[in-house]
């Protein structure tokens, strides 16, 4: 079982990353991957994310363990940006791999809504020229209701 | 001493993302050296406190000691 969670400041290429995560994966019948990235529209010239150290890649690696506890995966892969992005820009990208691919699916998609409505993320958007703090969605909560 | 930090909007509510206050004892004692209006928006419930990087239960039980790191962070909004 192989998990490896990144909290980068830097730019990162979801394509390397997802071919270096799947060249080990040679037991998994399945490997699902989610790609997020910064969208254009409604003006949005930037994007910030700020974390807290102390609590930012902690709470990654613990969700994480969650989600290996609860699906029989081969491995995880968890990389969140922090810092300042434009669009088109990769945020997050969550990739999992399993014998089975429904584990997969299940354990990538339980990352992402708790990474989303969890995580010790905070988010600003420049649009206009001015900077814009963006307040949570209560759809992103009602995503984490289903997981129990 | 005692270092504050304002994560997320708080940031704007504070003027800096950290500022360093003289000691103090209580939660209480240190909203009542702020701004009234700072102060206001920090009492907000849906507002965390960590306390040096471990999340604090209760605001009302934490007895803080100089050199202190605490930590407002306001509803989370990552993804």
């Amino acid at each position: 079982m192989i998990t490896d969670v990144r909290l980068l400041c830097e730019p990162f290429d979801p394509a390397a990353e997802l071919a270096a995560f799947s060249a080990g994966q040679t037991t998994a019948g399945g490997i699902v991957s989610f790609l997020g990235q910064v969208r254009s529209g409604g003006g949005v010239q930037a994007l910030e994310l700020r974390h807290y150290e102390p609590l930012t890649l902690p709470g990654m690696q613990k969700l994480a363990e969650k989600a290996t506890r609860r699906w029989p995966l081969d491995a995880l892969l968890i990389i969140h940006r922090s810092g300042l992005m434009h669009p088109g820009d990769p945020i997050v990208l969550v990739a999992a791999a399993s014998r089975h691919r429904r584990d997969s699916f299940a354990a990538a998609e339980f990352a992402m809504d708790h990474l989303k409505s969890e995580s010790w993320f905070w988010k600003r958007e420049r649009a206009g020229g001015e900077w814009r703090w963006i307040e949570p969605r209560e759809v992103d909560f009602e995503a984490l209701q289903r997981w129990g | 001493m005692l270092k504050l930090v304002f994560l997320g909007r708080l940031e704007d509510a504070a003027g800096a993302a950290e500022r360093e206050i003289e000691a103090a004892e209580t939660y209480d004692d240190v909203l009542a050296g702020l701004e009234p209006e700072l102060a206001a928006t920090l009492r907000d419930v849906r507002i965390r406190l960590a306390l040096d990087g471990v999340l604090v239960g209760d605001p009302a039980s934490l007895s803080l000691r100089d050199g202190q790191e605490l930590a407002f962070l306001p509803p989370v909004s990552g993804g």
